[in-house]
């Protein structure tokens, strides 16, 4: 049995590109609580070219949760009020019949407003650039039980590692700082032993991009922890901070 | 896996039972390349499931991260050097005559879709052709299905070109314009898709060509005449040519596959 359609107001940003002023604009929508809010932003996109109009702009890729791509602030929260899920595993069965919602973009000097909720966080790849990676050969690909490394370790780095960079810690943060995702990546290569040569160049360079790049300080407030679809901990920036200090000690480059 | 069950459908699956149905998930095959991965376009590699290289008639569950890591570690750092070193790279200017040519061909198409201004979105028009592919294109196929199929392929591919609006303009991002340029692809893979199958007059893996089935209803193999991959080379609209690999099998044996 079909259940009954929510009737929802729509307050969606509306910005023709990054140089121009946005502002909300009001849509009325009829949606089966079991569709998914993007579902729901691809119908009305599809009453409105009928229209004529222009298509509300947002970005996703695989609606699985996994890729990262989508990316909205819902009601002042990043993907949404739920915990830990990205955007697109946000359904409307989840809001009231008669409720209105603002839907804005991830909002950061560094990630500018491409169009409508599309936002470039193409920053995000220039900070993976500076030292997301690993570039000493490691050989053949070893046997898994000959690399003694701790369950707790590999679990950590694992944990960390689940970053989907998607930017919600950013769109949360009151300083716009991506310090949660840059200690992510610096915690899943710091924990592991392929990580250990570059360790100190790497979060050197990593934070030197990050602060170019615009992305604002940390104050721990732990707002990106708590919007995170991934469940990102916060002691990944302790561990960030305290390499980066050691970084300073033990580093050969002066500045990169 | 059950939390994200329960997120989707707000059913909690340790109360109720689950829901479970079949959804395309992949297609098999991808583009042609050669042993080093390229395709033939000198210099275009193509990694990961994009290739056709490691799909046989079956996609087996985590193929996309297999293929991805196979190709990514241990193909492409050897085949791709190796094409480089034999490669002197050489600044390309957009005055190019090739680069100018395609650069119209784009602006072409971009102005002869903005300017249908017909009256059926690309969403609508991109659903009509997926249940197309949902009702005659899936596991079960037959002869007369995928006849009709190409048929529809075709009248939903000319709807497309005299009815379908795509509001906005060509100069700055246009997400409706975007997905308009991959359904024109889709309408070509689904066509050849459906030829393909109708061609491959056997049943194997993924591909159930219901003429062609054992007594009971397992999956009849003509290993005779189609044991090899099926390359098609682009030869223009509606018209492709086919390329045989043959599948040569030094150690196995080819036998009827059973899971009774």
């Amino acid at each position: 049995m079909e259940a009954k359609k929510l009737n929802l107001t729509l307050n969606i940003w509306r910005q023709k590109n990054s140089k121009s002023v946005g502002s909300f604009a009001e849509y009325k929508v009829q949606v089966s609580p079991d569709a998914s809010f993007l579902e729901m932003l691809d119908e009305l996109n599809n009453t409105l070219e009928l229209k004529g109009e222009e298509a509300i702009h947002f970005e996703s890729d695989c609606r699985e949760g996994i890729c990262g791509t989508c990316g909205l602030v819902i009601n002042g929260h990043a993907h949404g009020p739920l915990p830990k899920i990205a955007t697109c595993q946000l359904h409307m069965r989840n809001f009231k019949d008669g409720e209105t919602i603002w839907v804005e973009p991830f909002r950061a000097k560094a990630f500018p407003v491409i169009k409508d909720l599309m936002v470039d966080r193409s920053g995000f790849d220039v900070i993976l650039q500076a030292g997301g990676y690993v570039s000493i050969n490691t050989g053949g690909v070893p046997d898994g039980n000959a690399i003694p490394i701790q369950k707790e370790v590999s679990s950590l780095a694992m944990d960390a590692a689940a970053c989907i960079g998607c930017g919600a810690c950013v769109a949360s943060c009151k300083n716009a700082s991506a310090m949660l995702f840059v200690s992510a990546k610096v915690s899943q290569y710091a924990l592991l032993p392929q990580g250990q040569p570059e360790r100190y160049r790497r979060v050197e360079r990593m934070v030197k991009v990050m602060d170019d790049l615009g992305f604002g300080s940390c104050t721990n407030t732990y707002a990106c922890e708590a919007e995170c679809p991934k469940g990102i901990s916060v002691t990944n920036i302790a561990r960030m901070n305290r390499d980066f200090m050691m970084a300073k000690i033990k580093s050969k480059e002066v500045e990169v | 896996m059950f939390e994200i069950y329960e997120t989707i459908t707000g059913e909690n699956p340790y109360k109720s039972p689950m829901m479970i149905y079949p959804a395309p998930h992949y297609t098999m095959g991808g583009l042609w390349v050669d042993y080093n991965l390229m395709s033939n376009v000198p210099g275009l590699f193509v990694l990961g499931e994009a290739n056709f290289s490691d799909h046989g008639a079956n996609r087996l569950g985590a193929s996309a991260l297999m293929q991805g890591l196979a190709d990514g570690y241990f193909v492409i750092p050897y085949t791709m050097g190796n094409y480089l070193a034999g490669d002197k790279p050489t600044l390309v200017k957009t005055d190019h005559p090739e680069f100018e040519k395609v650069a119209k061909e784009v602006k072409d198409l971009t102005n002869k879709l903005l300017s249908i201004k017909g009256k059926r979105t690309v969403d609508d028009l991109h659903k009509q052709l997926g249940r197309i592919m949902w009702d005659n294109v899936g596991m079960g196929r037959n002869e007369a299905g995928l006849k009709k199929t190409i048929e529809q392929i075709r009248q939903v591919k000319e709807e497309f070109w005299k009815n379908v609006t795509i509001p906005g303009s060509g100069d700055d991002v246009n997400q409706t314009l975007e997905r308009a340029g991959r359904l024109v692809d889709y309408f070509e893979l689904g066509e050849l898709m459906a030829l393909d199958a109708l061609d491959r007059k056997e049943s194997c893996g993924g591909h159930f060509r219901e003429e062609y089935q054992f007594e009971d209803g397992e999956a009849k193999r003509d290993d005779e005449n189609y044991s090899y991959v099926a390359a098609w080379e682009f030869a223009g609209e509606n018209k492709w040519n086919l390329h045989k690999e043959e599948l040569k099998y030094e150690y196995v044996k080819q036998a009827i596959r059973s899971y009774k």
